[in-house]
C-alpha cells in the first residue's frame, strides 16, 4: 500500500502500462515535455521516449482520428483531452469512427484508443474549463465509460482501460486530482466496468460518480447526525452502467438519489431512475430524485457554487425523501 | 520545400525545424536596432503615419504593456483567477488594430487585449471574464469587437461568415464604393490554433467566396509547451498560397510594418478581391497564463534571444533616434499608464457578483419552460437559507 493523489495514481498506473504493453502510447497536447497542464504525464516522455509519449499539434479531431489509424495497425493509444469543454472538434472522430469501427466492420476491427478527459467543476475556472459533458458520450454505444473517484480505482481504471479492446473514455475527475488515498498496486483490480458500495446504510442510497463521490459521503456522513442512514454507491462506469449493484441497493434502501454535476435534463441520473422505476418500482418509498447541474451553460466562476451539487443540495433531497 | 528530381517524383528536401522558417522572407519597416527600412510594397502604406500617429502607437503599445503588468498582479493578489499575458506581442496587436476602421468586424482569441483596446474596449472590462463574474466581458457590437473565445480556432469560420455575410450586402457595389465605405473582418489566432481544423476550412470557404477577411496570425513561438515546429515545417504564410490568397510573413514586433500589412491586406479584402493570410512573427515574452511555469519546456535563452526584438524598447528607440519622442513624452506616458492601471484596479473591484438568475436568463431568448421550473426551484431553495447563509448555498 502506498498512499497517492489521484494525479499520481494515474501517472503510476500509466507507466505501469508504458512498461508492461510496448504497443501502448501516449498522445495529446502538452503532455510530453510539459508533462500535461495538469501533470498527469509528468516524466514519462523523459522514461519512455517520444514515440510513446506524443506532444501533438494542437488539434483534437487529429488527436483521435490519428489514435484510430494507430490503433488499426495495432497499437494502444491513450489519447489525453486537455480539458473537458475541449473535446468536442474531436467529437466528430469520436462518435462516428471510434465508437462505431467495430460495428461496421462486422466485427472484424477493434479499435482499442482511451481517451482521458479531466472533467467538472469547482475549480474557480474560466469557460469551457468545468464542464461535465459524459451523457453526450454514453448515448453513443460503442463507447465505454469509466471514471474513477479515488486513487485506488485511478491507478487501476487507467490500466485497465487500456487493456480493454473497446474504445474507453476516463473521465477524471479533475478537482480531485490531489485527493490522497491508499493505493494497493497488488491487489487484483474491481471489475472497472461495476459499481461499488462505498458506504452501506438502509434509509437511503446517493448513486454518485467522479468528483461527487466525496460530496456525497459527506452528505452521508451528516445525515446520519440526524438519525438517517445512508448508503453511498460509487458508480465507476457510466457506460456500462452497473444496475445490479443499483437495484439491489434500492431494494434495501427504499429511496434512491442520483446526483452527478452534469446538467440534470437528459442525464445519466435519468437513466438510472428509469431503470430503477422498471425493475425496483414496488421497492420505492419515494420517486427517485436527481440532484444535477442545471439546464444551462456552464456559469462564471462566481455563481458556481450555486450551479453544483453540493451537501446542502443533497440534504435537501433526502429531506424529500424522508417526508415524501 | 519540395524539389523535383531527374525522374520526376516529388523528393522531400530534409530541413532543420526552425530553418525554413529562417530563410523565408520577412516583411520589416523598424528593424529591432530601431532602424527605418523603405519596402518597396509596403512603406506606402504606412506614409501618412507623421511623429504624432507614432506616438499615439507608442502610447498604445505602452499602455497595454502596463495593462499586462497590472492585471498580472492582480492575478497574483486572487482578484483574477487567472490571466493570459500579451507580453511581447504589441507590435502585431496594435499594428494590426489600428489598421482596422469602425465598420470592420473583429474576432480575437483570448489573448488580444491590445487589439481590443484599438478597437476602444476599456481595459477593465477585459477582467471580467478572468474574475469569473461574465463570460463576454463586453459588448460586442458596441465597437464590432467580438468576445474573446476560449476554444481555439472556433472563432475563425464565425469570421469567415461574417465576412460572406459583409459580400451579400456589398455585392452591388463597385471596388471604389467598397473600398471607401466597405467593411472588412479580421480573424485573430495563434500558431496553435492554426493545426485546428476550422482553420483549414475557414481557408476554404473564405478563398472559395472571395470573403473579405484577413486571417491574422501570431505567430509567438509557442503553443502553451509545444514548440511552433510541431504545428507547421514551414511558414505558416506559405500555406495561403495553398488555399489560392497571399500569405505575408510580417515581423510582428514591428509595429509599423504590422500596421502596413494589415492595411494592405484589409484594401485587398475590402475591395472585394478576397482574403490574405498574415503571418506576424513575434514571441510570447511571458508564461502562456498565469497558471504556466515556461521553465519547464523553453530555454531562457531562448528568451534572451528575443529580449533584443522587444517592440515597445524598439519603437522608443527610434522615437528618441528620430526626434519625435522626448524625456518629457515618455515620462508622460508612463505617468498616464500608471494612472490607467489604478484605475483598472478600482474599477476591478467594484464588478457586481453576478447571481445565477442571470445564468438562467441568459439561455434562451424566448421564454422556455425548464428554464422556469429550475429557476424558480432555486430561487426557493436558496431563499431557505436566507438566515443563516453568507455566500450562496452549496
Ligand atoms: C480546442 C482547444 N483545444 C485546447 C485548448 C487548450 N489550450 C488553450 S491555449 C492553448 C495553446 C494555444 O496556442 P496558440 O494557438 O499558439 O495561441 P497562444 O496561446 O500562443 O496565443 C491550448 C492547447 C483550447 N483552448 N481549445
Ligand atoms: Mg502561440
Amino acid at each position: 500500500m502506498t498512499t497517492m493523489t489521484i494525479a499520481k495514481a494515474i501517472n503510476a498506473g500509466l507507466r505501469r502500462s508504458l512498461e508492461s504493453d510496448e504497443k501502448s502510447l501516449l498522445i495529446g497536447e502538452d503532455i510530453g515535455r510539459l508533462g500535461g497542464v495538469y501533470r498527469i504525464t509528468d516524466g514519462l516522455m523523459a522514461d519512455f521516449g517520444t514515440r510513446r509519449v506524443i506532444d501533438s499539434p494542437l488539434a483534437e479531431s487529429g488527436i483521435i482520428g490519428t489514435c484510430i489509424g494507430m490503433a488499426l495497425r495495432g497499437y494502444r493509444p491513450v489519447a489525453e483531452i486537455q480539458f473537458d469543454g475541449f473535446v468536442f472538434p474531436g467529437f466528430n472522430q469520436i462518435t462516428t469512427q471510434l465508437a462505431k469501427m467495430r460495428a461496421r466492420s462486422e466485427g472484424r476491427l477493434t479499435v482499442p484508443v482511451v481517451v482521458r478527459i479531466p472533467y467538472g467543476g469547482g475549480i474557480g475556472s474560466i469557460e469551457h474549463h468545468s464542464e461535465s459533458p459524459e451523457a453526450l458520450f454514453a448515448h453513443t454505444a460503442g463507447l465505454r465509460i469509466i471514471t474513477p473517484s479515488n486513487a485506488q480505482d485511478a491507478y487501476w481504471m487507467i490500466q485497465q482501460a487500456i487493456e480493454c479492446d473497446d474504445p474507453v473514455i476516463v473521465f477524471e475527475p479533475k478537482r480531485r486530482y490531489w485527493l490522497k488515498g491508499e493505493v494497493d498496486t497488488e491487489r487484483p483490480a474491481l471489475d472497472p466496468f461495476k459499481a461499488q458500495v462505498v458506504r452501506e446504510g438502509h434509509h437511503a442510497t446517493i448513486v454518485a460518480y467522479g468528483p461527487l463521490v466525496p460530496v456525497a459521503l459527506a452528505a452521508a456522513d451528516a445525515a446520519e447526525e440526524d438519525g438517517y442512514s445512508v448508503e453511498v454507491v460509487d458508480l465507476r462506469s457510466i457506460s456500462p452502467i452497473d444496475f445490479d449493484t443499483v437495484i439491489a441497493s434500492v431494494e434495501k434502501t427504499g429511496r434512491l438519489i442520483v446526483t452527478h454535476e452534469a446538467p440534470t435534463f437528459g442525464g445519466i441520473g435519468g437513466e438510472i431512475a428509469s431503470r430503477v422505476s422498471e425493475r425496483a418500482f414496488l421497492s420505492l418509498e419515494a420517486p427517485v430524485l436527481r440532484v444535477g447541474g442545471f439546464h444551462m451553460p456552464y456559469p462564471v466562476a462566481k455563481v458556481e457554487e450555486d450551479y453544483l451539487p453540493g451537501i446542502d443540495k443533497l440534504l435537501e433531497a433526502l429531506d424529500r425523501l424522508f417526508t415524501y | 520545400m519540395a524539389t523535383t528530381s531527374q525522374a520526376g517524383a516529388v523528393t522531400d528536401v530534409p530541413q532543420a525545424p526552425g530553418a525554413a522558417a529562417a530563410d523565408e522572407p520577412l516583411i520589416q519597416l523598424l528593424d529591432e536596432h530601431g532602424e527605418l527600412h523603405a519596402d518597396e510594397k509596403f512603406s506606402a502604406y504606412v506614409e501618412d503615419v507623421d511623429a504624432e500617429q507614432l506616438r499615439g502607437i507608442y502610447r498604445d503599445m505602452a499602455l497595454t504593456r502596463r495593462f499586462d503588468v497590472e492585471a498580472t498582479a492582480l492575478q497574483r493578489q486572487g482578484q483574477l483567477a487567472l490571466w493570459v499575458p500579451c507580453r511581447g506581442q504589441e507590435a502585431a496587436q496594435i499594428g494590426s488594430g489600428r489598421a482596422t476602421r469602425p465598420g470592420d468586424y473583429i474576432f480575437p482569441t483570448y489573448r488580444e487585449h491590445g487589439v481590443a483596446w484599438t478597437r476602444q474596449v476599456d481595459f477593465a472590462e477585459m477582467l471580467r471574464i478572468f474574475r469569473g463574474v461574465s463570460n463576454g466581458g463586453w459588448d460586442p457590437r458596441e465597437n464590432n469587437f467580438h468576445m474573446y473565445t476560449m476554444v481555439l480556432a472556433a472563432q475563425v469560420p464565425h469570421a469567415t461568415g461574417y465576412a460572406m455575410g459583409i459580400n451579400h450586402d456589398q455585392a452591388d457595389w463597385d471596388a471604389e464604393r467598397r473600398a471607401a465605405e466597405g467593411d472588412a473582418v479580421v480573424a485573430y489566432f495563434g500558431d496553435g490554433a492554426s493545426s485546428e481544423g476550422d482553420v483549414h476550412e475557414s481557408m476554404v470557404f473564405a478563398a472559395s467566396f472571395d470573403a473579405p477577411i484577413v486571417f491574422f496570425c501570431q505567430n509567438n513561438q509557442w503553443a502553451i509547451s509545444v514548440p511552433f515546429e510541431v504545428q507547421s515545417k514551414v511558414p505558416l504564410a506559405t500555406r495561403a498560397a495553398g488555399y489560392g490568397f497571399e500569405g505575408l510573413r510580417v515581423d510582428g514586433n514591428d509595429v509599423l510594418a504590422c500596421l502596413a500589412a494589415t492595411r494592405y491586406a484589409l484594401e485587398h479584402a475590402r475591395r472585394g478581391d478576397g482574403p490574405v493570410f498574415i503571418e506576424a512573427v513575434t514571441y510570447r515574452m511571458s508564461a502562456h497564463t498565469t497558471a504556466d511555469d515556461p521553465t519547464k519546456y523553453r530555454a531562457s535563452a531562448e528568451e534572451q534571444e528575443w529580449e533584443p526584438k522587444d517592440p515597445v524598447a524598439r519603437l522608443e528607440t527610434y522615437l528618441r533616434a528620430s526626434g519625435a519622442g522626448d524625456d518629457a513624452f515618455f515620462e508622460q506616458v508612463a505617468a498616464d499608464a500608471d494612472e490607467m492601471a489604478a484605475g483598472v484596479r478600482a474599477k476591478a473591484f467594484t464588478f457586481p457578483d453576478p447571481v445565477l438568475e442571470d445564468s438562467f436568463n441568459n439561455v434562451y431568448a424566448e421564454a422556455h419552460p425548464l428554464i422556469r421550473e429550475e429557476s424558480e426551484w432555486f430561487r426557493q431553495y436558496d431563499a431557505g437559507f436566507a438566515d443563516n447563509h453568507t455566500g450562496g448555498a452549496r
